[in-house]
């Protein structure tokens, strides 16, 4: 079996499209959430989300591309090269042929639906564009991240709604691990903000009107959010063998479905999806220094998740760093996954815990320690991330120090 | 319009029991309605009502939804809001 490293990282992100932008905002706290830009509110009752707001396709794309890429396929193929970059990796002929790519993303291209369906229904057109369909599928991203860099191996989509990245990257680790491949670009990407999708969420009453504080009392829901991140990973070996620099190594990665409620989580589902990655990666519970918490910022996921980690860590539970990235990322749903294997990567890296931002007053049924606000150094062992999504799948990845 | 009425009426197509079943002491948790069938209540209220409820399942929830008398009273605070403007 492979061991398998992190060797590059690329983000598309509400707080920026650089690594160190990305990476000084979550340590500092400083949330992406902001007043919605480039979208008519006037029939919204929520007004914020995450967007990326410094993106310009014009400067990623050539006028003749531009028009076939929806905004979840541009941010990630403007991650992925970025990632590839970071990495340092060239593609020759032969790594073309094996090299996996694997995408996950919640709902594909749904800007692209919002605008053909406005145009039919609301404006009466006769027509719709004649890219809709190939802009809005949802393996779209895999396939422009596939040509744009010239990928020929095993590529696909995992759509998993909010697990859509994390599983995408641990289908993509156990690829390298039983040496089916010995590279794979891998993450999340989603960009669904629309007017439509906005009615949708306000719809199922989950949506915060201020800010998204996950593990605070005096939480108000989630917030949207959208981006992409992609991984490079690779065999040890390879990357050894080519001097690359490596960011941290994946461990572990479970899988499980609650099998319960389409929307309302599980503690035992989330648990065992726990259990598994920490088998998976033939760890103990005891080696686990910080978790990267789902923590959405509503009531039901982050009283669950407390109550899965209890159960799973047991006496252990009270010595974990658990924290969020959504109080300033938001909920990027099938970006999330990704963009917070992103961050754990980098919390490995240089031995920084992010802190839960926005947290502001502590609930009793949230009662681990979730490094509220401040940044914590301190010796990280290895890591945890967690995605629940809805429909009852969930998605652990484990990560140890390089 | 009855509120009280309109009220069961919806909540009895949700829980899929006979409507003169319930009282407005009929508890919500014990006519086996989860959080996913509150949120439908909610819906059908407000196009029923033409109003908006303001609920947040992460603030408002089942202690303000205990029973149906407590929806019916919700409904009523918006309503008497919406006449009196």
């Amino acid at each position: 079996m492979n061991q398998v490293v992190i060797t590059g990282i690329g983000v598309v992100s509400p707080v920026g499209c650089g690594l160190n932008e990305f990476w000084s905002a979550l340590v500092d706290g400083r949330s992406g959430i902001r007043a919605i830009e480039n979208i008519p509110t006037q029939r919204l009752s929520t007004r914020i989300a995450a967007q990326v707001l410094d993106f310009d396709p014009d400067t990623h794309f050539s006028p003749k591309r531009v028009g076939l890429l929806d905004r979840f396929s541009q941010f990630a193929v403007v991650a992925a090269r970025a990632a590839v970059r970071d990495a340092g990796l060239e593609i020759d002929e032969e790594l073309a042929l094996e090299i996996a790519t694997v995408i996950g993303t919640g709902a594909g291209g749904h800007i692209t639906i919002d605008d053909s369906y406005l145009k039919l229904y609301g404006e009466n057109a006769a027509k719709v564009h004649p890219l809709t369909i190939p802009r809005m599928m949802v393996n779209a991203a895999a396939s422009h991240v596939s040509m744009d860099l010239g990928l020929k191996g095993p590529t696909f989509t995992t759509a998993t709604a909010c697990a859509s990245g994390t599983h995408a990257i641990g289908q993509a680790f156990h690829m390298i691990r039983s040496g089916q491949t010995p590279v794979a670009i891998a993450g999340g990407t989603e960009a669904g903000l629309t007017v439509g999708t906005l009615k949708a969420w306000e719809a199922l009453r989950i949506l915060s009107n201020d800010t998204c504080r996950p593990f605070s009392k005096n939480r108000s829901g989630l917030v949207l959010g959208e981006g992409a991140a992609i991984l490079v990973l690779e065999s040890r070996e390879r990357a050894v063998a080519r001097g690359a620099p490596i960011y941290a190594e994946l461990r572990g990665f479970g899988m499980s479905a609650d099998a319960v409620d389409l929307i309302s989580p599980d503690p035992d589902g989330a648990a065992r999806a726990i259990r598994s990655a920490l088998v998976d990666a033939r760890a103990n519970v005891e080696d686990v220094d910080y978790v990267n918490a789902h923590g959405t910022g509503t009531m039901l996921n982050d009283r669950t998740e407390t109550k899965a980690l209890r159960s799973v860590f047991g006496k252990h539970a009270d010595k974990l760093a658990v924290s969020s990235n959504k109080g300033v990322l938001a909920h990027g749903l099938g970006c999330a996954g990704a963009l917070e294997a992103a961050a754990m990567a980098l919390a490995l890296h240089s031995q920084t815990v992010p802190p839960t931002a926005n947290y502001e007053e502590k609930d009793p049924e949230c009662d681990l320690d979730v490094v509220p606000n401040v940044a914590r150094q301190t010796p990280i062992r290895s890591a945890i991330s967690n995605s629940f999504a809805f429909g009852g799948l969930n998605a652990v990845l484990v990560m140890g120090r390089a | 319009m009855d509120v009280l009425y309109e009220v069961k009426q919806i909540i009895a197509k949700q829980a899929r029991v006979p409507v003169d079943q319930l009282t407005a002491d009929s508890r919500l948790d014990a006519l086996g309605i989860e959080s996913i069938d509150v949120i439908e209540i909610v819906f059908a209220i407000e196009e029923k009502f033409g109003v908006t409820l303001p609920f947040n399942a992460n603030e408002s929830a089942v202690a303000e939804f205990e029973t149906i008398g407590k929806v019916a009273d919700a409904v009523k605070a918006v309503v008497g809001k919406k006449a009196a403007s």
